[in-house]
């Protein structure tokens, strides 16, 4: 397997399953400025100090020493090298006439020389003088092992400017100089030509980087401590890369950004930059614009092509904040309160160009400037200070800089869409507001859009439009393979309900390259999502980032600024009705022209005919628009009986791709009316693959046909299904991108975010270029052929006595539809075979499915396990008892199946000594002692989920294991629902909530937005309970080995790839169907980047998806595995049906329901399930010894057992090859391909251990022990964590006495201060905390307040971070200033006072009590269910502008609200002296009425109608899926 | 689909059948029928199973979630094509199935099954009342011939099947009437002949020739069909009954239950009967044999106004509820209760009959038994000897194959061990060209078998025929 992309230096060729392309990295990175431009040593020592200060934010990978890469960006130290240069020879001009570069070289003294003699050719072509070259020193005993064998040469080139030209111009030159001598060395023969890489080559600034860890940044670039070097600004970067591979040009700063985050939307974005290039012009370039092609450095990470596009745009012209504000705009579409101005400047931008979509902090220099902003949603944290002597500190985390409060003169932090800039010219910082005004007062940009854009309803009607046609309907439908399934599963509960389908139980049905029956081209490809390394987003509750907007119409040149740019046609959401499209047909207006091309292929001719075809539609589209049309409908209307429709994809594809190839893609919009589409996945892979609108007009005709026939509910009118069907994909159009972390359809239009399954390279190079497929598979002959079975059936007279359309059969088991290998046999003799204890029932059971696997249905299926001659006796392998403690129920939660199903689990997995699994929803306490009968219903893996229901500090002490779900199989990237009524008093309960209150878990951990965060909150946890293991969730899709490598970085014990097959309670069908991928390739891709990374040796690894039989074991664990997750299997032990009802409640066998009179019915035994994992050992044993083995490890990643069987004869998964999964990366034997060591958590270094030591008193003897003051830093990270998981060991989730144990603070507090807090446990702090502060806080107190000595004005300065009390279960918090973004989120219990906060407060929070005492952010209380919020709505705009009203009243307070609300501002002013508490109590009379109660409707109609102890269990179907919907 | 609740909120409900006193006095079948709210109700309560066990259960694979759905809507129509696109006749299984998909139902683990069946019958019922039962004859002809010997439930499905399919298609019968089964073996109060005779108009009307006292191998040469036809479908079922060998078999008034059977029928549609006629009018009746067909003896024996009628069984009376040992979804083992036994009768278990002795006509007027014990051993429990009055004894203990001679000697096909006709997975037999289906093939089954399996032999011989 060869990738396209070169690798970049360091990084592995691609091999096997792994793929350079998905590295991913994140990180901490800061600023430090002097206001007044003052240069000085100073700034770079305290730039260093930052960097340092947030080493916790890297990693290092297997050698310790050897950092992801580290770096510094500065002024050109004039002074220096004015004193330095001449020792090299030759001495400099005045500073601003030369430029330094910073060039890392060949190590071999040739290829540098040749390499060094390229660059001043170029530079001299250009116009430039080179002054000459400076060895940089450089001190290689200051890093790593790794880092050191990796190293380039260093040196640094001098230029100087002529004369003739200035700055600017120079700098123009210096870039073409720089991209000219990438490319012509690239494309040389020069040995080691892969280290060539220039840093920085500026008049203005330098960058000093590496493969380090922040302290060697320093010791390693010498020259750094000289007094000499001298800047006004610093910009710092510390990186962690999910992998150990070593490069030096991954780390940051690039020439202009240091980045925190992730694109997600890169591919598309290289991919549009590279479509424009054409059409690129520049007046300050002229005909050199050429020379900077390409754009985008192939190869690059996400990071290095923002700062390619930037430097693009900043080099032609615009300044860095217009550019910045261009590519990063903030949310404009979902803000009816942004000024118009501002709202036309980014509207006309939006036209110009896509934005670069993902989670964001991005801080930037041109040496003048220096700011940093934030993308849209704000998933990144950003605080700055500033000095009373005018310095300027900006860093991921607050306390970076110990600077003593008196000289603070303001603190504040980066916000989401805005950005912060200080111009160390003018001496001052400048505002986003005014950065923003004087842009948007650049150019009369709404006017320029009032007079050249259009919106598709102000097109004039169309005279004529397509009209249903009954007569061929059926015909139509047969021949774009629609089923049953798709009308009464897909098409009507959109219809009716204007949302997506829900279903449960995942899928067992065979890959689509497997599969028997003919696949539509959509059913190839899989979606992609965000985990981990970026957050996904929820499109609902935070919809105010999300937009379907797009613009259809001729791209200009997005270097010029004219009116003509904006010169689009507008759509507000991309699904068009047939009047729609004709309007779009029948366009005039300016240059907007359209034409039809027809998209059907000779069926008769198969594959010969499809390509000719494809060939004849892509010849077509380029001669269009060279013929200047702007819009393409690609049309499969009007087959007949020789023409078959094309895939549209497929067709859509191929144009596109030419279009690319040929540069003109931009110049063009494509439109695909086609009868195929009818679910969301196959809209948004038409949109993926470049489709600016879809007419799916045989969907809308069927549904028309359905409402007139009586089929769809009461009321449906033709029109209303219509609506309600396009409102249903909008809808999950948005949430199929917010899985990927991306928030408008513009970012995602192009991006390929998928991954194919089974198509051949051939044919995915031809037509979907850059797409991963990673097993070969059909090409045109299949496509062709499936279209012609289509055809054929089309063409058939329907007979009365025949289905009109194929059964389907691929949601619910049908003889005559898609295979099921759980079906009515296997069922059948499962269930018998443990309830009678009978192994051969069990082999006779196992045998069906394993045959069936050979009949292919899964890729094991096509895996043979070899065997050796001479096999070992069974009875001297290891024990079967052995074998089943390595297998673990999955995490299904005491709320999606029932306390009876749930406790049979945990008491079967507890006698096997395996391992049951909470899921996400608590644990009733009860069940943590054994019971009389001996057995212990304890979880003993207890998960943390994004809504952190019931994760107190006493569910975590008693676990074995924590598993922090990242992503769950059948619905990654999404959050779920527990609809009201499941929500009895047992599960309110348990999940600190209020009994008949819908439960909502958000998309995302909250706590996590990248990999760093993981490592924070693997590191919580671990200080909470030491003794157990960490394990970290994952989702099969391209790209999880490196997130797994990084996982492992971040110091799990644990990594589970899930399969994408895996049940559910309650998700969507596309993400059932269409999300992730089997395990098979997921556990061999993590396995084989463990290895290259040599991590895997500190990492278990475990898998699940559907595992079934002794043979999937076996395969699992020679693919890498040593654990086994079982879910579906155990459940059909204890007697589930496979009913797929499990989202309705209606579980007619009592496991997921919570219906009390179904309940009763659950007849599972603990034997059942005892006897199903006996029986899977026993069978593993017998594998193991006819491999020749006799323990389990030993098997363990050895692939070379493995066969793949070559399925020659099937006409689809004979072009199947599996050799990718069975790779094993040629490393030495000291590699180990399983865990043989623990990981270092770092825990010794935890504050706690002092805290543990000085509080034995208390902890012993529940006796009153006060510390402190106490000084605390950044680096202090979770404090009170490991001290709380003591208590709560001791005294469970009661803990001691209130305020038994009292700390004091002094300083900045690290991240997670305070968290899982226990009761009896008060932490004051005096100073300021950073993200995550009382996350989980279970009981404690936290009191944060300004020094007594700061200046600073505590409601207008910032004290505590992102994401404070993130979960938290009960407790109380004070906080005297501002807190950050998504404070309280998820909050189930504490109270909290706070002087004022960012965006997204009390998100999704389900109890407890907020009170905000002055400004707001945006989206207040958005998914809030339960508790109450007061806030201070001072200036009057809190219920206009800021509270998200959909799940919330706005009441005036009673008397009790201002009984509590006293009590508590009272109690807030004595804890944290707070003035602004006293204010108001001194003004309550006139303050009082501008309190605003937060009431969320669910909880107000429960608390004032008190819920009857059972709840009803009748439900109606549609409240039910209504609710369910976000899955 | 369906109403997710629907079997929560309803509980199983069938339609009574005609009063006990009113329908031992005629001959017409004893179904009533629910009205039209009650079955959509009952439709209702379907759950839409993501893995519906009924649907397998079915031999011929119903596809039951979805009429019970359309049922519950009221879309009437479209259940009727539903059920037509997997079976040939509703009419017959859902009248005389035992509803095997029923044992299967998934709502059966802890509640009463839907009434599929029932519901399977209204549906077709309502269909033919509607006239919506057409013939719908092929588009075109393939110029093919086949030729089906047997006119029963599987040699009309195979019909059917082949004849939409284009070919030409004749039914051989060696009875005057066609039928088989359905005709002569069923009794009225079960399957009235109209039902079949409607259908037989609309195989008719589909231009499938019927051929009635043609006795192939007998007064038809085996020959001429092997010349005259591309294919041939065995499909003549397994009459060959089992004996009872013991002293006094040959008395008179011992009979094989399908001779009397036939006989009612006959006699019910006014034709003649050749031969001696049975009756069971004020006579001591003995059923020997506890299955099905000992049940329709029995509930004919009551119209014909017997003196007493007993009913004995070799196996030991079944549990009232499921056995263990056939856990749901399995066919249960478990006692039934035929319409025939509210009627009268007394059943008795784990008996062998020892012998029987008569009068000095040769006439039988005793049944000499013994009680036994378990299988396999069936051993006889000494002391429990007994004799009850018997002046007509039916042998009701099934069937052992098809007859041999004549038609199968003379083709030459090989036959499997239990001596049915062997097969293929095609269903071709050991002669090229020649297939077989229903009980001729599988031995003695259930009719919504032999529909199955004349369904999937007419898709064989499609194949074979489209080579």
């Amino acid at each position: 397997m060869t990738s396209r992309y070169p690798a970049p230096n360091g990084l592995p060729p691609a091999q096997g399953l792994y793929d350079p392309r998905y590295e991913h990295d994140a990180c901490g990175m800061g600023f430090v400025a002097s206001l007044r431009g003052e240069k000085s040593h100073a700034i770079l020592t305290l730039g260093l100090e930052i960097l340092i200060n947030l080493t916790h934010r890297g990693a290092c990978g297997s050698d310790p020493d050897t950092g992801d890469g580290a770096g510094i960006t500065i002024q050109i130290p004039h002074t220096f090298f004015a004193r330095e240069c001449p020792l090299s020879g030759f001495s400099l001009p005045q500073p601003g006439e030369y430029a330094v570069g910073m060039v890392f070289l060949p190590v071999d003294s040739h290829p540098r020389l040749q390499c060094e003699g390229i660059l001043e050719r170029i530079a001299r072509e250009e116009g430039l003088i080179v002054l000459g070259w400076r060895d940089t020193p450089v001190d290689e005993t200051a890093i790593g092992r790794i880092a050191r064998g990796s190293q380039p040469y260093i040196e640094q080139v001098f230029l100087a400017r002529p004369a003739s030209v200035d700055q600017d111009a120079f700098e123009r030159r210096l870039y073409i100089v720089r991209k000219r001598a990438e490319n012509e060395i690239a494309a040389s023969e020069i040995d080691g030509k892969d280290l060539f890489y220039i840093p920085s080559l500026s008049s203005r600034t330098i960058v000093y980087k590496g493969l380090l860890i922040a302290p060697q940044v320093a010791k390693f670039y010498p020259e750094l401590a000289d007094p000499d070097v001298t800047t006004a600004l610093c910009l710092v970067h510390q990186r962690f890369s999910t992998n150990t591979f070593p490069s030096w040009q991954l780390a940051h700063p690039f020439r202009y950004v240091a980045h925190n985050g992730e694109i997600n939307t890169l591919r598309g974005n290289a991919s549009w930059m590279h479509a424009r290039q054409s059409i690129l012009a520049s007046p300050l370039f002229g005909d050199d614009l050429k020379k900077l092609f390409p754009i985008i450095q192939a190869g690059s990470s996400d990071s290095a092509a923002f700062d390619n596009a930037l430097e693009l745009l900043v080099q032609s012209g615009r300044s860095l904040p217009h550019a910045m504000a261009m590519l990063i705009p903030e949310a404009w579409t979902g803000n009816p309160h942004m000024k118009p101005e501002k709202r036309a400047f980014y509207e006309y931008h939006a036209s110009l160009m896509e934005p670069w979509d993902g989670p964001a902090a991005i801080a930037f220099t041109d040496g003048r400037l220096i700011g940093a902003t934030l993308d849209r949603n704000g998933l990144r944290p950003g605080r700055y200070m500033i000095t009373e002597d005018d310095l300027v500190v900006l860093a991921s985390e607050a306390g970076v800089l110990d600077v003593p409060p008196e000289r603070v003169k303001r603190k504040g932090r980066l916000q989401p869409g805005k950005m912060f800039v200080v111009d160390t010219v003018a001496g001052r910082i400048v505002t986003d507001k005014e950065i923003k005004a004087s842009l948007a007062s650049r150019q009369p940009y709404a006017e320029w859009l009032e007079k050249n854009q259009i919106s598709i309803g102000n097109l004039p009607e169309p005279t004529r439009f397509h009209a249903g046609d009954n007569s061929t309907l059926l015909r139509r439908q047969r021949a774009f393979g629609y089923t049953d399934e798709d009308l009464q599963m897909i098409l009507e509960p959109m219809a009716n309900k204007g949302e997506e389908p829900i279903g449960s139980m995942g899928t067992d049905t065979p890959l689509a390259c497997l599969s028997d029956r003919p696949q539509l081209l959509f059913s190839y490809f899989r979606q992609l999502f965000a985990q981990v390394t970026n957050p996904p987003i929820d499109p609902i509750r935070e919809e105010m980032v999300m937009s379907l907007t797009s613009y259809i119409g001729v791209e200009r040149n997005i270097l010029d600024e004219t009116p003509l740019n904006c010169h689009t046609l507008k759509l507000p959401q991309p699904v068009l009705t047939n009047r729609e499209l004709e309007k779009l047909r029948r366009l005039s207006y300016g240059d907007l022209l359209a034409t039809t091309l027809s998209t059907g292929f000779r069926v008769k001719e198969g594959e010969d005919g499809l390509r000719r075809s494809l060939d004849e539609i892509c010849r077509r589209a380029s001669l269009a628009v060279k013929n200047g049309y702007t819009l393409i409908i690609l049309s499969d209307r009007g087959l007949d009986e020789q023409y078959a429709p094309i895939p549209s994809l497929l067709a859509l594809a191929a144009v596109h791709n030419t279009l690319i190839r040929e540069e003109t893609r931009t110049t063009v919009a494509l439109i695909v009316e086609s009868g195929e589409p009818r679910e969301v996945m196959h809209f948004a892979l038409l949109i993926g693959y470049g489709a600016s609108a879809i007419n799916p007009y045989l969907a809308l005709e069927t549904l028309e046909d359905r409402a007139t026939s009586g089929y769809l509910a009461d009321g449906i009118t033709p029109e209303l299904a219509t609506r309600n069907f396009i409102k249903a994909i909008d809808k999950a159009l948005l949430k199929t991108f917010s899985k990927m972390g991306i928030s408008t359809l513009q970012s995602y239009r192009g991006a390929q975010c998928f991954e194919a399954i089974g198509l051949s390279r051939q044919l995915v190079d031809e037509y979907f270029t850059a797409t991963v497929s990673r097993i070969e598979g059909v090409g045109l002959g299949v496509i062709a052929r499936e279209a012609s079975m289509r055809h054929e059936f089309a063409f058939r007279t329907p007979r009365d006595h025949e289905d009109e359309l194929a059964s389907g059969g691929a949601y619910h088991y049908r003889v005559d539809g898609e295979y099921h290998l759980l079906n009515p046999q296997t069922i059948r003799k499962l269930q018998h075979a443990v309830r009678s204890s009978d192994a051969k029932t069990f082999q006779e059971y196992t045998d069906l499915i394993d045959s069936q696997n050979r009949e292919l249905c899964t890729l094991r299926g096509l895996l043979q396990i070899k065997s050796v001659a001479k096999p070992v006796p069974v009875e001297e392998v290891e024990p079967a008892k052995e074998i089943v403690r390595r297998f673990a129920t999955g995490a299904m939660s005491f709320g999606s199946i029932s306390k009876e199903a749930h406790e049979t689990l945990a008491i079967a997995m507890n006698r096997i000594g395996g391992r049951s699994n909470t899921g996400e929803g608590g644990e009733d306490e009860s069940r943590f002692q054994r019971d009389s009968s001996g057995d212990l219903r304890r979880s003993s893996v207890k998960q943390v989920a994004s809504a952190r229901f019931g994760v107190t500090t006493n569910y975590l002490v008693n676990a074995d294991e924590l598993q922090i779900k990242m992503a769950q199989g059948a619905k990654p990237g999404e959050g779920g629902q527990l609809p009201g009524h499941k929500v009895d008093e047992v599960i309110a309960r348990l999940r600190h909530s209020t009994p008949g209150v819908g439960l909502i878990s958000p998309p995302p951990h909250h706590d996590i937005y990248s990999i760093e965060d993981l490592a924070q909150l693997i590191y919580d946890l671990k200080n909470v309970n030491p003794q157990a293991r960490i394990s970290v969730k994952l989702v099969a899709e391209v790209g999880v080995g490196t997130v797994a490598a990084g996982v492992a970085k971040a110091h799990a014990d644990v990594v589970l790839i899930s399969g994408d097959s895996g049940g559910t309670g309650a998700s969507p069908l596309s993400s059932i169907k269409h999300a992730g991928i089997p395990w098979e390739l997921g556990l061999a891709e993590a396995q084989q980047t463990l290895l290259l990374n040599d991590l895997r040796s500190r990492i278990r690894v475990q898998t699940d998806g559907k595992l079934q039989t002794g043979r999937d074991v076996i395969i699992a664990a020679l693919l890498g595995a040593e654990e086994f997750g079982f879910a579906t299997t155990p459940l059909i032990a204890m007697g589930c049906v496979m009913m797929r009802k499990c989202h309705l409640n209606t579980c007619s066998v009592g496991i997921a329901t919570q219906d009390p009179v179904l309940r009763a019915r659950f007849q599972g035994q603990p034997e059942h399930v005892v006897n199903f994992f006996f029986f899977l050992a026993e069978q593993v044993r017998q594998h193991i010894a006819q491999m020749g083995f006799r323990t389990f490890d030993e098997m363990v990643g050895r692939t070379d057992m493995l066969d793949a069987r070559i399925a020659a004869d099937h006409w689809k998964a004979s072009g199947l090859d599996l050799s990718s999964i069975l790779y094993t990366p040629p490393l030495p034997g000291r590699v180990a391909r399983r865990c043989v060591k623990s990981q270092d958590h770092g825990l010794d270094d935890a504050l706690d251990h002092f805290l543990l030591d000085r509080t034995r008193e208390a902890l012993e003897r529940q006796l009153p022990v006060e510390l402190g003051p106490l000084p605390i830093r950044n680096v202090h990270r979770t404090v009170g964590a490991m001290l709380s998981g003591e208590i709560a060991r001791r005294y469970g989730s009661k803990g001691l006495p209130d305020d038994r144990i009292r700390v004091h603070f002094q300083g900045s507090a690290g991240q997670s201060f305070g968290a899982f807090l226990a009761s009896g446990v008060t932490l004051t702090l005096e100073g300021d905390a950073n993200d995550y502060t009382g996350k989980g806080l279970s009981g404690g107190r936290i009191i944060i307040h300004p020094p007594r000595i700061s200046p600073l004005i505590p409601e207008e300065n910032i004290i505590v971070g992102n994401v404070v009390l993130y979960g938290a279960t009960s407790g109380e918090a004070f906080f005297s200033g501002i807190a950050g973004e998504r404070f309280a989120v998820r909050n189930s219990g504490a109270t909290a006072v706070v002087e004022g906060l960012g965006d997204h407060g009390c998100e999704y929070m389900t109890n407890g009590t907020v009170i905000v005492l002055g400004a707001c952010g945006r989206n207040f209380a958005a998914g809030m269910s339960g508790g109450i919020a007061y806030v201070y709505d001072e200036y009057n705009d809190f219920t206009r502008e800021r509270c998200n009203l959909a799940s919330v009243d706005l009441d005036p307070l009673e008397s009790e609200d201002e009984e509590l609300l006293r009590r508590l501002i009272s109690k807030h002013m004595v804890l944290t002296g707070s003035s602004r508490a006293r204010w108001i109590l001194q003004h309550w009379a006139e303050v009082l009425p501008r309190f605003v109660k937060v009431f969320p409707h669910e909880f107000k109609r429960v608390l004032k109608k008190p819920q009857p102890t059972s709840l009803p269990i009748l439900v109606t179907p549609a409240a039910v899926s209504a609710e369910v919907q976000h899955g | 689909m369906g109403k997710p609740t629907g079997f929560l909120e309803y509980t199983r409900e069938l339609p009574s059948r005609r009063p006990v006193i009113e329908r031992v006095n005629d001959w017409f079948e004893i179904y009533q029928e629910l009205p039209q709210p009650k079955l959509q109700q009952q439709g209702a309560r379907c759950m839409d199973c993501g893995v519906p066990f009924c649907h397998t259960g079915c031999p011929v694979n119903n596809n039951i979630p979805t009429w019970n759905d359309l049922v519950y809507r009221g879309r009437w129509r479209e259940a009727v094509r539903r059920l037509h696109a997997t079976n040939n006749f509703p009419e017959f299984t859902g009248r005389i199935c035992p509803a095997p998909c029923e044992t299967a139902c998934v709502l059966g683990i802890t509640e009463p099954a839907v009434t599929i069946k029932n519901i399977e019958k209204s549906i077709i019922d309502r269909a033919f009342d509607e006239g919506w039962i057409q013939p719908e004859p092929p588009d075109f002809e393939t110029g093919k011939s086949v030729a089906i010997i047997g006119s029963g439930p599987a040699g009309l499905a195979a019909a059917q099947q082949l004849r939409r399919a284009g070919h030409t298609v004749t039914v051989y019968e060696k009875a005057d009437r066609i039928g088989g089964l359905l005709r002569y073996g069923i009794p009225n109060f079960k399957l009235e002949k109209h039902v079949v005779d409607r259908r037989l108009d609309q195989l008719k009307a589909e231009s499938v020739r019927f051929v009635t006292n043609a006795h192939i191998g007998v007064n038809v040469e085996v020959e001429k069909l092997r010349r005259d036809f591309d294919a041939l479908v065995l499909a003549g079922g397994a009459e060959q009954p089992r004996d009872l060998r013991v002293s006094g078999r040959d008395l008179k008034g011992i009979h094989f239950a399908m001779d009397y059977l036939e006989q009612q029928n006959r006699r019910n549609e006014g034709l003649a009967i050749s031969g001696e006629e049975i009756l069971a009018t004020r006579k001591h009746v003995v059923i020997i044999g506890g299955g099905d067909t000992g049940a329709d003896c029995l509930g004919t024996a009551h119209r014909q106004h017997a003196k007493s009628v007993r009913q004995f069984e070799l196996l030991p009376m079944p549990p009232e509820q499921r056995s263990p040992q056939t856990p749901w979804p399995l066919w249960p083992l478990q006692l039934r209760t035929e319409s025939a036994h509210e009627e009268g009768g007394d059943r008795h278990w784990s008996v062998a009959t020892t012998k029987f002795t008569g009068d000095e006509q040769g006439r039988v007027n005793r049944l000499h038994a013994v009680r036994i014990g378990p299988p396999p051993t069936f051993e006889p429990i000494a002391g429990t000897e007994f004799t009850v009055e018997a002046d007509l004894v039916l042998l009701a203990m099934g069937f052992t194959g098809p007859v041999r001679n004549g038609l199968l000697d003379q083709l030459g096909v090989a036959l499997d061990p239990r001596g049915n006709v062997q097969t293929d997975a095609t269903h071709m037999s050991s002669v090229p060209g020649v297939f077989a289906a229903g009980d001729m093939r599988r031995g003695q089954s259930l009719v919504v078998w032999a529909i199955a399996e004349g369904r999937r032999t007419a898709s064989a011989v499609h194949s074979y025929l489209s080579q």
